[in-house]
Parts: structure tokens; C-alpha cells; sequence
């Protein structure tokens, strides 16, 4: 408890996520089971085995654990984080006593302290989700002391905050002892087979339904996550060198080993971009290769084979089908001997190259003599792309290249971010394309847009029946038949900025495949640029 | 970079003409991975000289073994084509001519080694019965169209190759446009034609004892086929078979059922088929095996984990030979890359030659060898400052040493085949069925310590006598194949013979004997009889005097015993065996069977075990949140069933890492810094999700799914 307080003398909160049972679980046995539990011990059998339903509140946990591991104590401060102050608690499971007190313990210091109204009404809001056992919930006891105790602080209230604390000791206690009988029931269901069906008996899902709407940060583009990682400062740096030195000895061995007839895959966490653009710079300047980067995402075979006969081969001919054009390379490579290309392939696991036909034909491809194979792959199912057949083709010698690096180029494109991303390539494109229209058909688009973004609510929408459409269409004066506006959206519809569908009544409806944030936006630029 | 483009995934770099160098000497690189390393360029070409050899040698084998199965195929096409040359107006032959002849070829799961297979099938039958053989791949075939146009293009080419390339190039585009096989036939009943007058005599001498060849269609991997295109293909050619002679050859790599399967009763009703099983790839392997490493031959050796790791990835991986070969061509390579010593890895008389011309460093080399400081540190004092100080004694004693090596390696090889001989039949197999298991255990430790080896002999102990006496001629041809050594072995081994076949006409007189006390019980009441029986068995134990069988076959069992002790020692034990014997098993281990997934949970699980950094160090399971972002992400993330929450996620990432920038954070406003955490695990998502351990997910707002094991 020392400190603690200290920590609150500097007027920061202490914060822990973690759900009451898992707390006293923590308390009881916190250096045994819990640690077990939680965490991977070692080697595979964690990576293949299948594990206990997780608690939605155990990631919280282990957070402030790690957190915990070098200093005693995380500090959080208070007015920078009004959100994790707001998941105070919820009422668990049962509703047992404790939860009970805590929550009036609770509800005591917020209504003491001056919280911010939303608090409040988070609090008042009766939970709809009885089944996910306490959202994100509370802290330890301790922690709605120090909560309290800050509280207090603020409004000179000391001598509550000392009843609550003796209640809260007084309550905790008792509950200590469900727990163990609740965790021998968790060890007994060693059998994988059950545990696997327990985990998929029902389909609810146990996690918090809060979402990042409700966090301000949500929408960081490509341009600032940039900017923002470009300050981050890259710890370790020093062992990293170490690490990619260590690769950097391997050049000539690659080389050899790829004269000699293998590839080579590189595999390991850790961008290799980098590794191998070094390789590139150093062992191949003088002779002809071609970098592929799987990680785009308009790469497919087609265009790798295209590069290497327009490019390498110089080729002006088209060929009717990518296998034709494999025979052709194959054949032109055998004739030649003297002819060698290096191949660099990063991220051979894509998206866009895993498909088996493209891993067959980059496999036949590097099994010819003459064209040499260094690749990289990332994915944890990448082996399974390839069958005995490709494997024997590829020839493959495995080096782990381990580097740690960021995959910044790798996860830069669009699509393979994840939701925070806005979608500015959809949203550029989108105003591209309006900006060669004209006058009217941008407004009949407007029309079509605010139509969609207010029925955005509406779950059973299907879209803008065209009669419908038709009709506003011409009280805004925008066509004056239907078959003006029919061509209008033929035009719409050859840039894939509308879908039309079918129905049950047979009525044609039409729909904007974009998301609705992306939409908004484009209204917002709109308005902004009128 | 250059290499980075939003509008393109492909980068060509042709360095321009002058600059590019012709052809790179390969063993630039092969230097230039050591520091300084010595004879590099020696070993380098020693490497390639043993690799061909080897490489030959196995192919060699191969043909060897497939001779068989070829042979009894070609006679089946033969036989089956006759049918079509007699051309007869028999019922039977109307019937018969309406089924396709089909080879069903069965050559067992390793299909990678099936290609060499078809390859040298192909030159055989190209040679043997007809120049239009044609081999086919299912990926090529998606439908039938495909399937005839892949086909009419192979033939042509066929066509091409036996007549000197003449106007063929022109008709060939047209062809491929619409082939049918009608057009098939047609084409086939011209070039027949057409050739049969000029070819009798010139260049298929072997072929053109008919006047129409058969067309033989290989399809390599039957299973993967889909059935409507056989089947259509089938009942195709069938209709056509009087005029365009085909013949089937399926490459089945489960079991013949499958034809079975793939085709209802109407369609294999249309097959003639007759079934034809490859070697197995185990029997493969041993004679590899056999012809590559136990035998002096090549002067290179695996060590035990070497080819355990090999073995065990053939029998336990892919059943490959190839796969095996490639391993032992990686081994090679290693060997000579890391040993400088490899030099001395070639026939004796070179390696002696070569050891004269060892530099000082190289000497220097075969002091620091354990086997060889062990070997010194047994010899006498003057002669170990002989062998530390000077060069010229060295070199002398190194190739005597190198010598012995090489004589220990040939009794070796014979000891183990004749110990192979002995136990490979006994019951049980205590060490081991195969011979290849026995070396591995022989390579490892002294057998002889072994308890296997020691139930082996008892086992032994017991045999009969003509169980005994085959063995014993199987051992004496393996001793007889090499003149040179163990010379007294064999006659000592003859002559244990002859005293078997002597023992003959005594053996009668004893069962007489034993038979007279056995008449001697009969006729009494049960006490008598027992008295009786206990008494004969006292009688036994007291005296239990051997027959001469049983003292000659403990002479047989002791004299193998003391083979064994004296040849079968482990590699480990001889002086200088670095020099041929490949150690390098973890790399190869590494190379050959990686594990990416390992590779990559012990990263994100123990960055330590990379970052040998301090701060990094942290007890089982649990890692300190000074880790690199994704480390902590990822872990994390483990606590998380199917689904996880990205608030609750980012959150609990914020406080790990809040926790870590603690001390020197000061600086920025606490905005800013939320804003760069928060970016933070915006790439440790997206990184993860690269790696594919989870995935964006409808299912619920603002969650991403895990995508592993621990998820479910």
C-alpha cells in the first residue's frame, strides 16, 4: 500500500481491468495457477492445443500484470483517460454480495466525485446483456479504494471513503472461498475433445460490447499513422543489428545454395523486405533478377510471368493462357543456358499468390536450373500451401531470418488493414469518377447517397427501388425520363458505383456498395468544396 | 525504395550488357562465406566431383530397379498391340479391339519421385516401342478440349522429332485451334503412312517392326483427373481405337481401386486393363542406401543424427527418395563448406597426395581435432612432440592414420552386412529389420553394450542348425565379395561350415540315445512317473553336457561377438574421422525441416530467445512489457476466446505499454503520447493479422476473430 499512496500523491489513479472473481483469483494464488493459466509456457503445445474458454476480462488481467512485471505499480492518468474510468463496475454473474456492495461502494464515489456526466448514465443504464459475465469490469477492491480515495481527495470527504474501505474488506473475504472449487472444476475438463466442444457449445460470444466509436482516436489514415510511428523511438535497435548482421553472413551461402539448385525461403517474425533488399543491393547488382512484392495487392501469376517475357525475355507477343506462356518461359529458359534470372519474391503466403495454381506455376518456374528463387513467407499457415509435389518443385532449404522489423510496407495497402482504416482509396476514387460527371448525374448520385445514409439504420434495407428514385430524380429536376436516368446509371454502374438487385416483389433496387463512413465523408468534401 | 509502388508489384532490374558478368564462378561464393577459410577452392571442386559421382550412381540405381517393371510393361504393350497389327476378322479380336489396352501403373505415395519415374519410362518406351508416347498431368487437363489439344501438341512434337522438323511448324497453330479425335486419327493414318515407306530400315530399327505404332498416353496422376474427362476421353478413343492404336498408361499413386472408383462399370468396361506395382520406396531406399553409404565407395559418411534426420524425414515426411538425395546433397554441401579438413574427403591415393600439400594452417587444423588430440594423447612422449611441432612427421602420420580409416571403413561395411545377416531374421527383430537401422545404432554407440545386442545373441544361442548354416553362407559370400580383407574371416567361416556338415552323421546317434530314455517311462503309475521325471531333470542340470551342435554354435556366436567388438567400434573412436563425416545434423535439420510456426511463437512468446537483451529476460510464460509491440499484442490476445474486443484490446495494450514509457515519457503531453500507443497498436493489429492470427470479423462490432488453436 506504500506504494500506492505514494502514486496518488502525485495525483494519478491507479487503474487495474480486472474482473472481481479473476482479483481474488489474482490474490489468492498470484504467483501459482493464474500465471498457468493465463499465459503460454513454452514450445508448441500452446500453439496447438486447444484452451479454456477465456473470460472476456483475462487480457485486462494479464495486462496489468505485464504491466506489473519490472515496477509494482501502473499509474494511469486520470484526466487523459476519462474512458477506462467509465468501466467501473458492471454486475457480474449472480449478483453476489459483493458485486452488490461494490457497485453501491461505487456509485457512492461517483456521485461524490464531480465525473463526468456520461459516466453517470453508463452507470444508470441497465446492462442488455445479461449473458457476457460483467463487460469490462471493475477494478480490485484496492483499486475502488484508491478510486474512492482520489475521489475524496477532490471533495475533502475523508472519513466515507474509510467506511467504504473497511466494507470493502469486510465483503471480500467470504467470497475467497468459492474460488477454488470453481478452478478444480476447470482443471478437471482435461479432455481436449470436450474442452473443444465447451468452447463451441453456445454461440455467444463473451466479450464487451463497447466499440471504438466510442473511443475518439478511431480513424488514423495511412499519412499520420505514419507520422506517428516515425516518432516512436525503435527499441532494441542495437540486438536487431546484431540479429540482421548474423543474416547478412548468410548472402554467399544463399548464392551458392541457389547456384547449386535449391531456393531459398525465409521465414521467422519480422519483416524481410529489408534483409532481402539488402541481399538485392549486394549480391545481385550485377546480374538480372525481378522483385515481386507478393503484399500487393494486384500481384497475381499473370503479371509476374508478363514482367519476366515483356521485360526480361523481351517478348512483344500475348500469349492465350497464363499456362502457354509458362511453357513458353520454361521453354526459352531450357534452350538458353546461359540465361539466369534471380527471382525475389516478399510474401510468397499473399492473399493474391497462395492460390495453388499460382504456387504451382511459381513452383515449376523455380525448378528450372537457370532461374534462381529467394522468397519470404509470414503467414503461420503458409506450409500448407504447398503439397509434396510443389514442395519437391520448389526445392526449398528453410533459413529463419527473424528480424523483429516492422511490416510497415507490407500492411501499408488498403486492404489489409484493419478497420481503423478510413477508406481513403475508395473515397479518392469515389470523387475521381464524380468529378468527370456531370452537374445532374452527381446529384442524382447525392440523391442516392442521402437516401442510403438515412435508412443506415434500418437493417432490412435493400435499396432504392427505381421508381422511387425516379420520382425524386424529377422533383429534383435532375432527368426528365426514365430513360435518361436508366443511362445515367449504366454509367454509374460500369464504374462499380452502384448495384442493382432484383427484389422479391421483382423491382429493381439499387445500392451503394460502399460504407456508409465513406460516404459521409465524401458528402462532408462536397459540401466543403461547394 | 525501389521497389515500392502503389501501382505495381513487379520490379524488373536487367544490369546493362556490358556490365553483367558472363557467367559467375560458383565457387566465388563458395569462398567468400568463410573467413579465410582454406582450399576452399579444392573442396569446392572435390565437392562437385563426389556430388556427380553420387548423383550418377543413384541414377544408375534407378534404372536398375525400374528395369523390371519397364521390361514386363513393354512386353504387355507389345502383347496388346499385336492385336491391332493382325488386324483379323475374328470375333474376339472385334471385341478386344473395342477395349483400350490400359497399364495401371502403381507406384506408391512418394510422389515425388514419380516424375523421374515417367521420364525414364518415356525414354524407354520411345526407344523400345513407339516414338509417339505422350504424357499428360491433370493440372494441364482441366476439360476434355484441353486434354486433346495438350495431347495433338505433344504428338506433333513427337512427329517433329522423328522427321526432321519440315513443314510440321505451319500445320501445328491450326491444329491446336479445334482438335478432335477424329482429326486425331486422320492425322495419325497420314503420318503413318507417310513414313512407313521411307522409315524400314534407318533410324527406328527397333520400332518399325510394325507398321503402325501404337500412341501411348501417360497419364501421371490418375487420381487427380476429373472424372468426366476421363471418362469422356475413354469413351472417345474407344469408338476410334480400330483406326488411332491407343494404349493407357495410368500412374496411380494409392491403389488400383481407385480406377474403380473414378469410372462407373460402362466406362472401365471400355479398358483392357492389366496392373503393374513399382518398387516399394523402402526397398528404394535400402538399396540407395547400400550403394551410397555403406560402402567405400564414396569416401563421404553421415554421421548418426545425420542420417537419422534423413531417415526419418523419408519414412516419417514423404517416403521421397529425391527428398533423400537432396538431403544428402545439402549434407555434402555442408560438410565441405564448414570442415576445412574436407579436402582430405576423396579416394586415398588423392587425399595422400593432397595431405603433402597441406599449408600449415590446415595442419594446424588436424591438431585442434578432437579425435586426433585424443589420439596423440595416447601415443608416447617423444612421439607426441613428433606429432605438435613437426609438420613433415604430421603429414606421415596423417596418412597412415587416413589409411587405417579407410581399412577400418572396409571391415566395417563387411562386419555390418554379416551382423546384419544374423539378426535381421531373428525373432522380433531386437535390432532392428532393416540394416539401416542397425548402422544408425552401430554409428551411435558401442552395439555391443547394447542390451538389444545382447538379447540378439542369446537369440542366437538358439538357432537351428540350418537356419544357422544359410546365414553363415549369406555371410561367407558377403566376405568373399571383397578379396582383400578379413581374408582368414572367410576361411574361418568355411571351415565352421564344414564342421556343420560333418556334424551330420553324428547328430543320428544322439537322437537314438535320447529316444531309448524316453522308452524308459513308459508303463508306470503317476507317482513312479513323477519320481521319474524329477530324477532326469536333476540328471540334466547336474551333468547337462552340451551336444557337439550346441559347442560348435556357441563357437559360431562367439566368433561374430568378437567381429563385432573388434570392427564395429563408432566412427567417433577413429582418428581423423572428422574429415569424412558429416556432423552438421542441426542445420540440416534446420534447412530441410524447418519449423515456421515454432520459429515464430517463440519469437512473439520470448523475444529474449532473439533480443539477447537483459531487459528482455523474464521467468516462463510471461514476458516484461518493455517487449516489442507485437509481442505484447499477441500475448494479450491469447487471453481472448473466438472473439476479441478491439477497445478492450487497445486498452490493455495502452496500460502494458503506458507502464514500460513510464519513466521517460515526460517530455511529450500525455495527448500525443496516447495518440502514438494508439498508433502503436494499430500495427501490432495489422501485423498480427498479417501473420494470420486474426481476422477482421462481422460478427460483432469493432471485434477481430482469432484464428489459432488457443481461440476455439
Amino acid at each position: 500500500m506504500t506504494n500506492k499512496l505514494e502514486v496518488m500523491e502525485d495525483k494519478m489513479l491507479e487503474v487495474q481491468f480486472v474482473g472481481d472473481d479473476d482479483v481474488l483469483n489474482h490474490i489468492l494464488d498470484r504467483e501459482g495457477d493464474s500465471l498457468k493459466n493465463g499465459s503460454a509456457t513454452d514450445g508448441g503445445n500452446k500453439v496447438y492445443s486447444f484452451q479454456n474458454r477465456k473470460h472476456s476480462e483475462k487480457m485486462a488481467k494479464l495486462a496489468s500484470e505485464l504491466a506489473k512485471t519490472p515496477r509494482k505499480n501502473v499509474s494511469f492518468n486520470l484526466k487523459n483517460d476519462p474512458e477506462i474510468m467509465t468501466n467501473i463496475p458492471q454486475c457480474s454473474k449472480g449478483h453476489s454480495t459483493s458485486d452488490m456492495i461494490q457497485l453501491k461502494n461505487n456509485d457512492n464515489s461517483e456521485f461524490l466525485s464531480t465525473a463526468p456526466s456520461g459516466l453517470k448514465k453508463r452507470l444508470i443504464v441497465p446492462r442488455s446483456h445479461s449473458d457476457s459475465e460483467s463487460e469490462y469490469s471493475a477494478s480490485n477492491s484496492e483499486d475502488d479504494e484508491g478510486a474512492a480515495q482520489e475521489y475524496e481527495e477532490d471533495t475533502n470527504e475523508v472519513t466515507l471513503s474509510q467506511k467504504i474501505q473497511a466494507q470493502n474488506r469486510v465483503v471480500s473475504n467470504p467470497v475467497c472461498k468459492e474460488i477454488p472449487s470453481k478452478k478444480m472444476k476447470r482443471d478437471k475438463t482435461s479432455d481436449l475433445v470436450e474442452e473443444y466442444f465447451e468452447a463451441h457449445s453456445s454461440s455467444k460470444v463473451l466479450t464487451s460490447d463497447r466499440t471504438l466509436q466510442k473511443l475518439r482516436r478511431t480513424k488514423l489514415d495511412q499519412q499520420t499513422l505514419r507520422n506517428l510511428l516515425s516518432k516512436v523511438s525503435p527499441s532494441f535497435s542495437a540486438e536487431l543489428k546484431q540479429l540482421n548482421q548474423q543474416y547478412e553472413q548468410l548472402f554467399h551461402k544463399w548464392m551458392l545454395q541457389l547456384h547449386l539448385g535449391f531456393n531459398i525461403v525465409l521465414y521467422g517474425l519480422g519483416s524481410k523486405r529489408d534483409l532481402l533488399e539488402k541481399f538485392r543491393a549486394t549480391m545481385l547488382r550485377d546480374s538480372i533478377h525481378v522483385v515481386i512484392n507478393g503484399f500487393f495487392p494486384g500481384i497475381n501469376v499473370k503479371s509476374i510471368l508478363n514482367s519476366i517475357t515483356e521485360e526480361v525475355l523481351d517478348h512483344m507477343g500475348t500469349f492465350r493462357s497464363v499456362l502457354d506462356q509458362l511453357d513458353w518461359i520454361i521453354n526459352k529458359f531450357k534452350e538458353d543456358s546461359s540465361l539466369q534470372l534471380f527471382l525475389l519474391i516478399h510474401n510468397l503466403d499473399s492473399q493474391m499468390l497462395r492460390g495453388d495454381k499460382s504456387q504451382q506455376i511459381i513452383g515449376q518456374l523455380s525448378s528450372l536450373r537457370n532461374i534462381y528463387l529467394i522468397a519470404s513467407i509470414d503467414h503461420i499457415n503458409a506450409p500448407l500451401m504447398w503439397d509434396h509435389v510443389k514442395q519437391s518443385l520448389y526445392n526449398w532449404l528453410w533459413y529463419e531470418t527473424t528480424t523483429y522489423s516492422p511490416y510497415t510496407e507490407e500492411t501499408s495497402y488498403e486492404n489489409s488493414l484493419l478497420v481503423k482504416q478510413s477508406g481513403s482509396l475508395p473515397l479518392s476514387s469515389l470523387t475521381h469518377v464524380l468529378r468527370s460527371l456531370t452537374p445532374n448525374a452527381r446529384g442524382i448520385f447525392r440523391l442516392l447517397i442521402k437516401y442510403q445514409l438515412d435508412n443506415q439504420d434500418n437493417t432490412s434495407y435493400i435499396g432504392l427501388s427505381f421508381q422511387d428514385f425516379y420520382q425524386q430524380c424529377r422533383e429534383a429536376f435532375l432527368v426528365n425520363s426514365d430513360l435518361t436516368l436508366r443511362a445515367q446509371l449504366t454509367e454509374f454502374r460500369d464504374h462499380k458505383l452502384i448495384r442493382t438487385k432484383k427484389g422479391t416483389d421483382g423491382v429493381e433496387y439499387l445500392l451503394i456498395p460502399i460504407d456508409n463512413g465513406t460516404l459521409t465523408d465524401f458528402l462532408e468534401k462536397e459540401e466543403e468544396e461547394s | 525504395m525501389a521497389t515500392s509502388s502503389v501501382s505495381k508489384g513487379c520490379f524488373v532490374f536487367k544490369p546493362n550488357f556490358k556490365k553483367r558478368k558472363t557467367s559467375v564462378p560458383i565457387d566465388e561464393y563458395f569462398n567468400k562465406g568463410k573467413n579465410e577459410s582454406e582450399d576452399s577452392k579444392l573442396r569446392f571442386e572435390t565437392y562437385q566431383l563426389v556430388w556427380q559421382q553420387m548423383k550418377s550412381e543413384t541414377e544408375r540405381l534407378q534404372e536398375e530397379l525400374n528395369k523390371n517393371l519397364f521390361d514386363s510393361l513393354i512386353e504387355f504393350l507389345q502383347k496388346s498391340h499385336s492385336g491391332f497389327q493382325k488386324n483379323s476378322r475374328d470375333w474376339g479380336y472385334q471385341i478386344k479391339l473395342r477395349e483400350i489396352p490400359t497399364a495401371a501403373l502403381v507406384l506408391g505415395v512418394n510422389v515425388t519421385d514419380h516424375d523421374l519415374t515417367f521420364r525414364s519410362l518415356t525414354e524407354a518406351l520411345q526407344n523400345n516401342v513407339t516414338p509417339y508416347v505422350v504424357s499428360l498431368q491433370a493440372r494441364e487437363c482441366p476439360d476434355v478440349k484441353h486434354f486433346l489439344q495438350k495431347l495433338v501438341s505433344q504428338l506433333m512434337d513427337c512427329c517433329i522429332d522423328v522427321e526432321s522438323k519440315e513443314e510440321e511448324n505451319v500445320q501445328i497453330p491450326q491444329k491446336m485451334t479445334h482438335c478432335s479425335v477424329d482429326s486425331l486419327s486422320s492425322w495419325y493414318m497420314n503420318v503413318t503412312q507417310k513414313t512407313d515407306p521411307k522409315m524400314p530400315g534407318k533410324k527406328r530399327t527397333s520400332s518399325s517392326q510394325w507398321q503402325s505404332p501404337p500412341v501411348v498416353l501417360i497419364l501421371k496422376d490418375m487420381e487427380s483427373f476429373t472424372t468426366k474427362v476421363l471418362q469422356d476421353f475413354i469413351i472417345i478413343s474407344s469408338q476410334h481405337l480400330h483406326e488411332f492404336p491407343l494404349i493407357l498408361i495410368f500412374g496411380i499413386a494409392t491403389s488400383p481401386i481407385i480406377i474403380h472408383r473414378l469410372l462407373p462399370h460402362a466406362v472401365s468396361s471400355l479398358l483392357c486393363i492389366e496392373l503393374f506395382q513399382s518398387l516399394s520406396c523402402k526397398e528404394h531406399l535400402t538399396t540407395v542406401l547400400d550403394k551410397l553409404l555403406l560402402t567405400t565407395q564414396f569416401p563421404f559418411k553421415l554421421s548418426e543424427k545425420v542420417l537419422q534426420i534423413l531417415i526419418n524425414i523419408f519414412l516419417y515426411h514423404d517416403f521421397s527418395i529425391q527428398n533423400f538425395i537432396k538431403g544428402l546433397q545439402l549434407s555434402l554441401l555442408e560438410h565441405f563448406c564448414s570442415q576445412p579438413l574436407s579436402v582430405l574427403c576423396c579416394n586415398l591415393p588423392e587425399a595422400k597426395r593432397r595431405i603433402n600439400f597441406l599449408s600449415d594452417n590446415q595442419c594446424e587444423n588436424i591438431r585442434r581435432l578432437p579425435s586426433f588430440r585424443r589420439y596423440v594423447e595416447k601415443q608416447a612422449a617423444e612421439k607426441q612432440v613428433a606429432l605438435l611441432t613437426n609438420e613433415r612427421f604430421l603429414k606421415e602420420e596423417t596418412q597412415s592414420l587416413l589409411e587405417n580409416l579407410h581399412v577400418y571403413h572396409t571391415n566395417y561395411f563387411l562386419v555390418l552386412r554379416c551382423l546384419h545377416q544374423f539378426t535381421s531374421s531373428l525373432p522380433k527383430c531386437p535390432l532392428g529389420r532393416q540394416i539401416r537401422e542397425l548402422y544408425c545404432t552401430c554409428l551411435e554407440k558401442n552395439i555391443w553394450e547394447s542390451e538389444e545386442y545382447a538379447s540378439a545373441l542369446q537369440l542366437l544361442r538358439m538357432l537351428a542348425k540350418d537356419e544357422l548354416m544359410t546365414i553363415l553362407q549369406k555371410c561367407l559370400n558377403v566376405f568373399r565379395s571383397s578379396e582383400k580383407q578379413l581374408g582368414n574371416t572367410a576361411k574361418r567361416i568355411e571351415g565352421f561350415l564344414a564342421q556343420f556338415q560333418s556334424l551330420d552323421a553324428q547328430a543320428n546317434e544322439e537322437e537314438d540315445t535320447s529316444g531309448s530314455q524316453s522308452k524308459g517311462l513308459q508303463k508306470t503309475d503317476l507317482y513312479h512317473l513323477q519320481k521319474a521325471l524329477l530324477e532326469m531333470k536333476e540328471l540334466r542340470r547336474t551333468s547337462k553336457k552340451p551336444t557337439k551342435f550346441e559347442v560348435l554354435r556357441e563357437k559360431v556366436v562367439d566368433f561374430i561377438d568378437s567381429l563385432v567388438r573388434e570392427h564395429l567400434q563408432p566412427p567417433e573412436t577413429q582418428p581423423l574421422h572428422e574429415a569424412l563425416y558429416c556432423s552438421a545434423a542441426h542445420t540440416l535439420r534446420e534447412r530441410l525441416n524447418a519449423a515456421p510456426r515454432m520459429a515464430l511463437h517463440t519469437a512473439l512468446n520470448n523475444p529474449y530467445y532473439y533480443l539477447k537483451n537483459e531487459a528482455l529476460k523474464s521467468e516462463e510464460g510471461c514476458i516484461p512489457n518493455v517487449a516489442p509491440d507485437i509481442c505484447i499484442a499477441y500475448k494479450l490476445h491469447l487471453e481472448c476466446s473466438r472473439l476479441i474486443n478491439l477497445v478492450d484490446w487497445s486498452e490493455a495494450f495502452a496500460t502494458v505499454v503506458t507502464a514500460a514509457e513510464q519513466m521517460d515519457a515526460n517530455s511529450i503531453t500525455s495527448e500525443e503520447r496516447n495518440e502514438i500507443i494508439h498508433a502503436r497498436f494499430i500495427r501490432a493489429v495489422s501485423e498480427l493479422q498479417l501473420l494470420g492470427f486474426i481476422k477482421p470479423t462481422k460478427q460483432k462490432t469493432d471485434h477481430v476473430a482469432r484464428l489459432t488453436w488457443g481461440g476455439c
